[in-house]
């Protein structure tokens, strides 16, 4: 399932990028887009587990660019 | 600028009066004073850089672009440069600042191209009118717009009549007119009467949400440049850092050098290691061309779609509704034995009671009312034609085997399209030619495809032969298949799709409600007259929302601008990157060079790809 979050901060397109990398690494993301312009994420999840995914896609965008917060 | 840009614009120019202070202080005898009162400016202007640095390598960034930044200021400190390095750090926030507000600003635009979304509705509650957010009207609810509002909802007109300004969905300037029973699309603007509404469509299912939708979804279809782009960022970092620091170690043993040179020059090595400028341009640049077709009243999917449009090679038309009208008028009117008026009324008439469309289109030619009592003894000749008595007379209107069944001698017309034959009484009367008009901007918009360097435009037509090469030699076109079923069509696509070039595209252009299987099939689907129609905006990659074929060679345009914008960008950065870590390896490049080669650039690529916004 597609889902779209904001995200507040994301003040570079280098991160936006590692950020959209280390999301796909995670398990039961089937696709995701983090847009630097449009300042959001697009996420393609396992729906069932949806909660789960997003916890871990906070903890590693926190890891990525710690001042960067999305939107649930 | 918001609150954080003016208080960064606070913080540079503190820095930068601090900075200017400390180079005028006679010091150049006291080291350790000399250090301390740069290390001040230094200070207000990066100490929010080195505790990203710190805290981002805390959690495994390593190549991170504060990180790098911190490692060659506080280099440059160490090898005794202390000026060098509070400039770079400073120009470096004064980079990121402009940076910063000129993605800003272009967002802003591209917001202001989709300032679409209607901020309230007025809705009747039990006689009242009450201001309602759209998302909260129901469908079957009366709205009322006011002159100069903006229509919320997609509906049918109850009461009133009006002009409404599409342009903010279609580019069209010219108004539409809008009256009792009409449809109206939400996102445009009411502009002279009042309108009572019926809504027919839920907010999220209205046009102007889909379309918002789809625009702001369209950054996440990402070209091959960007891919590209993000890939090669993955490897440069490393690769910089990595010749950075073997350049510190290697270089004394090559040549003549002591080790703070060498450490100079693999800080300056740090400085231009970060991908920005191409990581941030590349995109904007397909943003800025998405946005600017979308105020065209042409919508892109995606940039990977921008990019397949500005490679076309081969043009596929749909031929009724995407280069002809789809509506059938009369053409010629041909008497041998009466007037043209006299043939009309005759053959309306005697169709009058007919629902068939070339009788439709008959009446529709006549124009004025037809007085059906003069009209008597109608008999439908299935595939023929019909037989009727009018004012007592009988006339047969119909095809050619209508006219040899009742042994009149008639003959064809030379003008392509559906012949009505009539006669009465056993004589031939004339006949009446009723044809799919082409679109005023049909020939024009070929020509353009071709000036645009399209080098195969081809027509699919379930029409008959005739009337497909007709059509094809009045817009000259290349090529024509006609007599195709719906399937037969993606066979052609399919065909089409081998012989073009590996590198073109092929566009395949339809109005979208019977080709959805082609628009999928095709690099890229156009789907044109959009407004109103959610299969169209569902089916294709790039939609029309007007249905003008002239849109194509517009789009086209727009897609090769993108794309040279992105090159252009691409190839400067890189360039500029290179020159300046070749000659910092050389020895001959200042960090004042190699600031410019980072943050410098990046501003000029930002500019230069806010370019893509504008169209002519």
């Amino acid at each position: 399932m597609k889902k779209r979050y904001k995200m507040v901060d994301l003040d570079c397109a280098n991160c936006a990028a590692k950020m959209e990398d280390a999301i796909r690494k995670i398990d039961g993301v089937n696709d995701v887009s983090v847009s630097f312009l449009a300042q959001k994420l697009t996420i393609d999840a396992d729906e069932s587990r949806l909660d789960d995914i997003m916890a871990q896609v906070v903890k590693t965008c926190k890891r990525v660019e710690p001042d960067c917060t999305i939107v649930l | 600028m918001n609150k954080k840009q003016k208080r960064m614009l606070l913080r540079i120019l503190l820095s930068a009066a601090l900075l200017l202070a400390a180079v005028l202080l006679p010091l150049s005898n006291f080291p350790f004073l000399r250090l301390a009162v740069f290390l001040i400016p230094y200070g207000v202007i990066g100490w929010d850089v080195l505790w990203r640095a710190i805290r981002n390598i805390a959690h495994g960034q390593v190549f991170d672009e504060n990180f790098l930044m911190a490692l060659a200021t506080v280099g440059a400190f160490f090898t005794g440069e202390f000026p060098e390095a509070v400039f770079v750090m400073l120009f470096y926030q004064v980079g990121e600042l402009f940076q910063s507000c000129a993605v800003d600003k272009s967002r802003k635009s591209i917001s202001q191209l989709m300032d679409i979304r209607p901020d309230y509705a007025n809705v009747e509650r039990d006689g009242q009118l009450v201001q309602a957010d759209p998302e909260d009207v129901a469908v079957g609810d009366v709205i009322v717009i006011k002159p100069g509002e903006r229509i919320p909802l997609d509906g049918v007109v109850l009461e009133g009549s009006s002009t409404i300004n599409t342009s903010a969905l279609t580019g069209e300037s010219l108004p539409r007119d809008a009256a009792a029973g009409s449809d109206v699309i939400s996102g445009c603007v009411n502009l002279t009467g009042l309108l009572r509404v019926q809504v027919t469509k839920a907010f999220e299912e209205s046009t102007v949400a889909r379309i918002l939708d789809l625009v702001e979804n369209s950054s996440s279809k990402k070209a091959k440049a960007e891919h590209f782009i993000t890939k090669f960022a993955r490897i440069y970092t490393p690769v910089v850092v990595v010749a950075a620091v073997l350049l510190a170690l290697l270089l004394p043993f090559f040549i003549h050098v002591p080790w703070t040179e060498s450490v100079h020059r693999a800080l300056i090595f740090l400085v231009i290691s970060c991908p920005c400028a191409l990581v941030i341009s590349v995109p904007l640049s397909f943003f800025g061309g998405i946005g600017g077709a979308s105020r065209q009243g042409i919508l892109v999917k995606g940039g990977n779609y921008l990019e397949a449009l500005a490679n076309t090679e081969t043009v596929v038309f749909d031929k009724t509704g995407t280069l002809t009208q789809g509506v059938f008028n009369v053409t010629a009117i041909h008497p041998d034995q009466c007037s043209e008026r006299q043939l009309l009324e005759l053959a309306a008439l005697a169709e009058s009671y007919s629902d068939h469309p070339i009788s439709r289109s008959l009446r529709e030619a006549w124009g004025m009312e037809l007085d059906r009592n003069r009209v008597s003894d109608v008999e439908e000749r299935s595939g023929k034609g019909v037989c009727a008595q009018v004012d007592g007379v009988p006339v047969w209107v119909g095809n050619g085997k209508l006219m040899d069944e009742i042994g009149v001698t008639w003959h064809p017309c030379h003008k392509v399209g559906t012949t009505v034959h009539v006669a009465s009484q056993g004589t031939y009367l004339g006949h009446i030619v009723i044809s799919d008009q082409v679109k005023p901007d049909a020939a024009q918009a070929i020509k353009d495809l071709k000036a645009a360097g399209v080098s195969r435009t081809v027509m699919l037509t379930g029409d008959t032969a005739a009337v497909g090469e007709a059509v094809a030699a009045e817009l000259g076109l290349d090529e024509v298949h006609a007599q195709l079923l719906p399937a037969d069509k993606v066979d052609q696509v399919e065909a089409l799709l081998k012989e073009k070039s590996s590198k073109g595209t092929l566009a395949f252009v339809g109005d979208g409600i019977n080709d959805a299987p082609v628009l999928s099939r095709a690099d890229v689907g156009i789907a044109m007259g959009a407004l109103g129609s959610d299969a169209a905006i569902e089916a294709a990659d790039v939609v029309l929302m007007d249905d003008k074929p002239s849109k194509i060679a517009v789009a086209i345009r727009i897609a090769r601008r993108t794309r040279r914008i992105v090159l252009q960008n691409i190839v400067f950065a890189l360039a500029v990157k290179l020159l300046v870590l070749f000659l910092g390896a050389a020895g001959d490049a200042t960090m004042w060079a190699a600031v410019f080669a980072d943050v410098g650039v990046s501003v000029i690529a930002i500019l230069n790809a806010t370019r893509a916004l504008k169209i002519k």
